[in-house]
């Protein structure tokens, strides 16, 4: 008889790691699936583009209920679906609605949730994240009516979102608590050429600013927020967009050893040896996750132990940044600011956008910033991930691959 | 050439001749006088080239810029009006002639001068002035030619003519790079070779140079023993009973002291072999050839006369010819190659400071009979200072006034340095040009705009006495005037009002062939010059005047081929003379301290001191910087390597160059090309280090021997900058301009640090251009550096800093500039811009190796792989390059060859 493998969260860390299954095992398990969204699985990195308007939600669908039905697995999903418990000693899942499942093993992929920040007025009406087809959708009916929106966080989120925003015809304003925009993926050069390539899309920026609070306008929805110093912008929609936290409530509520996320060893097991984790909502040898590479490599890991071939672990690589902004190609990786014990190779040419930085540290790519001119990002990843000695290849390097290919140098 | 600039054309076509090397090569230009353009091919009819040209003489119509001319008279940095420049130097020369005598002026001329412009400047210093202080450019090049000649034959006579190429069956090059500095006669060779099997060619030199490419044999001497293998040819001859006794007998005097000097000196090959390190089956060879073939022919050049034994040198090679009666004949006979165009011309007219006029001498007889036809009061009665003499006055500051015409003595004076030291402290320097900037006009008070070739009429000789139209092909530009304009101007100023009253160039002609033909008859004073038959041309004949060889007389009204056909020399006895001689070695031998030697010579696409050549772009690209040529022996021993930077020192001075290691020299020996001035490179001028030792007859200096020494220059940075703006560099060690088509190059290195690039670039471009955008390139830690600057997106420069000397190719990058290239740059150009290197797909031609079709290197190399060449003429077919001059040909077989042994191995 097949062993009951229960997934609760319908995310791509979760389904990816069910894909893995598929491929490798596909008699090993019966596979029962909770989420708490009312659709199969998604893209969730491509909510951008439907913001937008470059993409429709059917384009990012990944996995309708069909392929649920394809693949024999139960799919649970709604908000009346999302787990509410986890019997840990008679292996059992319950969800809101009380439909319980049985599972020898469990994986929780339960993600992450938009962190709000602690301000008066947060829970105004116009007030929202940007995580699920949810907020796409509140955000595109205020693009229709509504003039003033406010993009909190100048990170990968917020731009993608203040973006989407603009081409919708809203006015916006980013506001950013830092002076450089990205600042956890790039350096103040970068960082102002995104600024400039976004203020030709016309988003405004306010930063570096701190968020007071959120003004009511006698009705519970917000019409202003007010800062720090004093000024005061309108506002008819207000996006928070100031990064996640695990989403770790469910598995610490079944005891299950948390920290940050639900900690995990490096075969993605939580301490309780049945129940695995992956994606956002998990910690990692003191790690957190909110880019899609390592989720996929978390998943792949973790299908190798659910099958029981045992013999992967998952190591964090630096992920690459991209930002989902159409004509803005942007590539950072690793440790892109560099300390003083690296060297620095750079390349810019501002008035064509163009702005690439490679940190070498010990003959070694340590990180990298690409603005403009990204065709390298994945050779250099590539080079980075594996280790490659540059030292031979330094001169020409931040030219790219094109000047490492054999045949190139006297071809005519 | 471009279609473009053909369809534009109206046409007039013009006959003219090459303004470069003594071959003299017919043009035919067409011009548009109204765009200035012109668009110059080979004449076909002119006896010199028959429609051939070389890369130079095929580059003429893209030097005819006017930006870079001198267009109005200055007087001490201040433009002024002819009257006014006149005037001063008129007044200043006679102030100096009553404040310190005739001597203490001098005139310096050049054999880029006409024949017009040198006769009435040799008859105003000579005839009125009355000092002989004329001397010329071709003290450098010619004048132990002159002396030889004069010494053996009693008269400067070339008695041969090109015609013996094709007759002769033994060709003998004498320190002579025919291949690259009189190509189209080394093309005419060639083909004579081809298709006369017969024909041996022997090249003389001690560099394995292109001309060896159609050698039979190549004997590579040891620098200045010449005398040595020509004497141990006489007495091989002499001992082998191959010489023409009745000849001797009957035509020459002095040959049994001769033949004792030479046996003396080299009584056989071993000796010879031994003095001159050669192989002695080599010399046994060149010697049996030389017996055997009684058509024999031999071409000389600098090689032999910029030698302290110059004179003699030329004499050991006419003594053969004498010996064995090889003079006068088609297809035997000593033919000197001259290096300039009028160098001929300059010495027909008495242009060298111990000639008088006319082929005539500073003797009372000839001194009088000028003085009668010139209707002078005031001769000239002693020969004047020769070039290194005459600068030495001026240094010493005897010499209180000088007027330098058309040529550039601060670089190619030996001792270069010294020149410039003396002209700075000279009193009073004229010069006339048709640049605005060379070396020695920026050390000019008073800078005469004179006409270039193009704008200038008259006559010029090349090397087989033919007398060839120079002809103008375009109206005076600014304020430019003939050089016998403003000689006859000065003249007149001055107080010399009734001998020259020319009002054009024919009137000038008419006199000098008058003079030429002014008692020259067996009676009074017999001359070898003589154009009588033209003292009354008419002013339509002259204009239209058909190339032809003096001497034309009633009896060879058509010219001359061959001289000395019936053994009658112009000596007092009409026999020729032997001079008996003794081998010596160069004045400055290899010590201790400067172990080495030092050898110059030109290169296949410039042209002297680089005024005209330097303009056009394709020129530029063959050999685009000053470099020394050294052995792998000699490179390790001095720890250099190639493609770096080296220090050469002399006694005299020093130059930075490029290290290229060849083994076409021999060891101990290095070379440097003569070209590079000040305008061009910081520390290129090979002049500076050259030994002012001259030869005691002909006074001709020693430019092919001067010991040095040499170490690696220590750069802290090496780099190049492609501009579209002229840039000016204060305080870099090392700087070359290469001038491109529509960008200028600079190659830079210097030991010291430029903190900030971009800002002596923004400073210099700011007066050409707005607000710059600059795209850059750091690897700090590496201390790489590289930047490009665009205006409006429009690229302005691009500059490329590196530790080493492994820089990107510079060939792409200025592509960029080309000013037929419409559009900005491409953005994936943009990006890929600097690493010098083509993006994926535009094609990269590598080094230019042929400069007429602008053919790279790499396109030759992939024809040659994939159609699977093995001659050039298969890569001519394929690509053209090789086809037009043909002087690349050498290097295309050594690409073939190369090809072949890659693919081999």
């Amino acid at each position: 008889m097949k062993q009951k493998l229960v997934i609760i969260g319908n995310g791509m860390a979760g389904m990816k790691s069910v894909e893995e299954l598929l491929s490798s095992s596909p008699e090993k398990f019966d596979i029962t699936v909770f989420g708490a969204e009312p659709y199969g699985n998604y893209n969730r990195i491509l909510l951008s583009p439907v913001l937008c308007g470059e993409k429709s939600i059917k384009d990012i669908m990944i996995n309708d209920r069909q392929w649920y039905e394809d693949n024999n697995i139960i799919l649970h999903a709604g908000p009346d679906k999302a787990v509410i418990s986890i019997d840990r000693i008679r292996k059992v899942v319950v969800s809101k609605d009380g439909t319980q499942a049985h599972y020898d093993r469990l994986l929780i992929s339960t993600g992450s949730k938009p962190f709000i920040l602690p301000i008066p007025g947060n829970d105004l009406q116009g007030v929202i994240a940007f995580r699920d087809v949810y907020d796409v959708n509140t955000m595109l009916d205020y693009s229709k009516q509504k003039t003033h929106a406010v993009v909190l966080g100048g990170g990968l989120l917020g731009l993608e979102a203040a973006n989407g925003l603009a081409k919708r015809g809203m006015q916006v304003t980013v506001v950013h608590s830092n002076a450089i925009l990205l600042n956890r993926q790039l350096d103040s050069t970068a960082g102002y050429l995104l600024q400039q390539a976004l203020e030709r899309r016309g988003v405004r920026f306010k930063m570096p600013a701190k968020t007071l609070s959120l003004v009511d306008d006698g009705k519970g929805h917000v019409k202003a927020v007010l800062f720090a110093d004093d000024s005061e912008l309108p506002c008819d929609l207000f996006v928070m967009a100031i990064g996640i936290r695990p989403n770790i409530a469910l598995a610490q509520s079944a005891g299950i050893h948390c920290e940050k996320g639900i900690v995990v060893s490096d075969t993605l097991q939580t301490y309780d040896p049945s129940i695995y984790a992956v994606g956002e909502c998990i910690q990692h040898r003191g790690d957190t996750f909110g880019l899609v590479a390592p989720l996929f490599e978390q998943a792949k890991v973790c299908a190798n132990h659910l099958c029981g071939h045992g013999v992967a672990q998952y190591k964090t690589l630096p992920s690459a940044t991209k930002l989902k902004v159409t004509g803005i190609n942007l590539f950072s990786l690793g440790e892109f600011n560099g300390d003083e014990h690296c060297e620095i190779i750079l390349f810019s040419d501002p008035s064509a956008g163009v702005y690439k930085k490679l940190v070498i540290k010990n003959k070694h790519i340590i990180g990298l910033v690409l603005f403009g001119d990204t065709k390298d990002g994945a050779w250099y990843q590539s080079l980075l991930e594996q280790r490659t000695n540059i030292e031979d290849m330094r001169e020409l390097l931040i030219f790219g691959q094109a000047y490492f290919q054999p045949n190139l140098a006297t071809e005519v | 050439m471009t279609n473009h600039k053909q369809q534009n054309l109206i046409a007039t076509t013009v006959k003219t001749t090459c303004s470069y090397c003594g071959v003299g090569c017919g043009i035919v230009a067409e011009v548009n006088r109204d765009t200035r353009e012109v668009i110059v091919i080979g004449d076909d009819d002119h006896p010199a080239n028959f429609g051939r040209l070389c890369s130079k003489g095929s580059s003429l119509g893209e030097t005819l810029e006017l930006s870079s001319r001198l267009l109005e008279p200055q007087v001490y940095g201040k433009q002024v009006g002819w009257s006014t420049a006149l005037d001063i130097v008129a007044n200043k020369f006679n102030q100096i002639i009553d404040q310190y005598g005739s001597d203490a002026i001098a005139f310096y001329g050049s054999g880029q001068l006409l024949t017009e412009d040198y006769y009435v400047a040799n008859k105003l210093m000579k005839g009125f002035i009355g000092s002989a202080n004329i001397d010329t450019n071709s003290r450098l090049c010619m004048s132990s030619s002159v002396a030889g000649h004069k010494r053996t034959f009693g008269s400067d006579t070339v008695p041969a003519c090109y015609d013996d190429y094709e007759q002769a069956e033994l060709i003998i090059l004498v320190g002579s790079n025919t291949a690259w500095c009189h190509p189209v006669s080394f093309q005419r060779i060639k083909a004579a070779k081809e298709s006369n099997p017969k024909l041996k060619v022997v090249v003389i030199d001690p560099r394995k140079t292109q001309t060896c490419d159609i050698a039979d044999l190549h004997i590579p001497v040891k620098i200045g023993t010449d005398v040595v293998l020509f004497n141990g040819l006489l007495s091989y001859l002499y001992q082998e009973y191959a010489l023409d006794q009745e000849f001797i007998q009957q035509h020459t005097q002095g040959f049994e002291e001769t033949i004792m000097a030479a046996q003396n000196d080299a009584l056989n090959v071993a000796t010879v072999a031994l003095k001159c390190q050669v192989a002695p089956h080599i010399l046994e060879t060149f010697y049996r050839w030389y017996k055997e073939t009684k058509k024999t022919l031999s071409l000389y050049s600098q090689g032999v006369n910029q030698s302290s034994s110059g004179t003699d040198k030329v004499s050991a090679i006419l003594h053969c010819h004498l010996a064995t009666g090889r003079i006068g004949k088609p297809g035997c006979g000593p033919l000197s190659l001259t290096g300039q165009p009028n160098a001929m011309g300059g010495r027909e007219v008495g242009g060298l400071a111990h000639q008088l006029a006319a082929h005539m001498d500073f003797n009372p007889e000839d001194i009088e009979r000028v003085k009668r036809f010139w209707q002078s009061d005031n001769m000239a009665d002693k020969p004047g200072l020769t070039a290194t003499e005459l600068f030495d006055a001026v240094a010493d500051g005897k010499i209180k006034a000088i007027w330098i015409m058309a040529t550039n003595p601060v670089v190619s004076m030996p001792n270069a340095d010294k020149i410039k030291q003396a002209l700075k402290k000279c009193e009073f320097v004229v010069v006339s040009d048709c640049v605005a900037h060379t070396d020695t006009l920026d050390l000019a008070d008073i800078k005469l705009p004179a006409a270039p070739w193009s704008e200038k009429d008259g006559t010029v000789t090349n090397s087989e006495r033919r007398i060839s139209r120079q002809r103008a092909l375009l109206p005076l530009a600014g304020d430019a005037k003939p050089d016998w304009w403003i000689i006859t101007q000065v003249a007149k100023k001055m107080g010399f009002t009734k001998g020259f009253t020319y009002q054009s160039s024919v009137e000038i002609f008419r006199e000098h062939a008058r003079l030429s033909g002014f008692e020259n008859n067996k009676k009074q004073r017999l001359r070898d010059f003589d154009i009588f038959q033209l003292a009354n041309i008419s002013e339509d004949d002259y204009h239209n005047l058909q190339p032809i060889q003096w001497p034309i007389t009633a009896k060879k009204p058509k010219g001359t081929a061959r001289l000395f056909a019936k053994g009658k020399f112009f000596t007092p006895t009409k026999k020729a003379n032997f001079t008996p001689i003794k081998f010596k070695p160069p004045v400055n031998l290899p010590n201790e301290q400067w172990p080495l030697v030092l050898n110059t010579g030109r290169l296949r696409d410039q042209w002297h001191t680089m005024t005209r050549t330097a303009l056009a772009p394709r020129l530029n690209q063959h050999k685009p910087e000053p470099f020394v040529e050294i052995t792998s022996a000699d490179a390790l021993d001095y720890g250099l390597i190639h493609g770096e930077l080296a220090q050469i020192a002399s006694t005299w001075g020093k130059m930075l160059v490029r290290v290229v290691i060849t083994e076409t020299i021999p060891q101990g020996v290095i070379f440097v090309p003569m070209h590079w001035t000040a305008q061009f490179s910081s520390q290129g001028r090979m002049g500076a280090l050259v030994n002012p030792v001259i030869d005691p007859i002909s006074k001709q200096p020693e430019s092919k021997h001067t010991p040095v020494n040499i170490k690696a220059y220590d750069a802290q940075w090496h780099g190049f900058i492609i501009s579209r703006h002229p840039l000016v560099f204060d305080g870099i060690d090392y700087t070359v301009l290469v001038k491109g088509n529509g960008y200028f190059h600079y190659e830079v290195a210097s030991s010291k640090k430029i903190r900030n690039w971009q800002y002596h670039l923004a400073n210099q471009l700011s007066p050409y251009t707005d607000k710059l955008d600059w795209q850059t390139y750091q690897d700090e830690r590496k201390s790489l550096f590289r930047s490009a600057c665009f205006s409006a997106k429009e690229l302005q420069a691009v500059l490329i800093i590196s530790p080493h000397s492994h820089l990107p190719e510079r060939g792409w990058i200025g592509s960029l500039f080309d000013p037929l290239r419409t559009g900005s740059l491409k953005d994936d150009e943009r990006m890929a811009l600097l690493t010098g290197k083509p993006p994926l797909g535009t094609p990269d031609v590598g080094k230019i190796i042929c400069a007429c079709f602008n053919v790279g290197e790499k396109i030759i190399l992939s024809a040659i792989k994939n159609s699977k060449l093995t001659t050039p003429q298969a890569v001519g077919k394929c690509c053209k390059a090789g086809t037009n001059c043909g002087s690349c040909v050498p290097e295309i077989k050594e690409l073939i060859n190369s090809s072949i042994t890659v693919t081999g191995n």
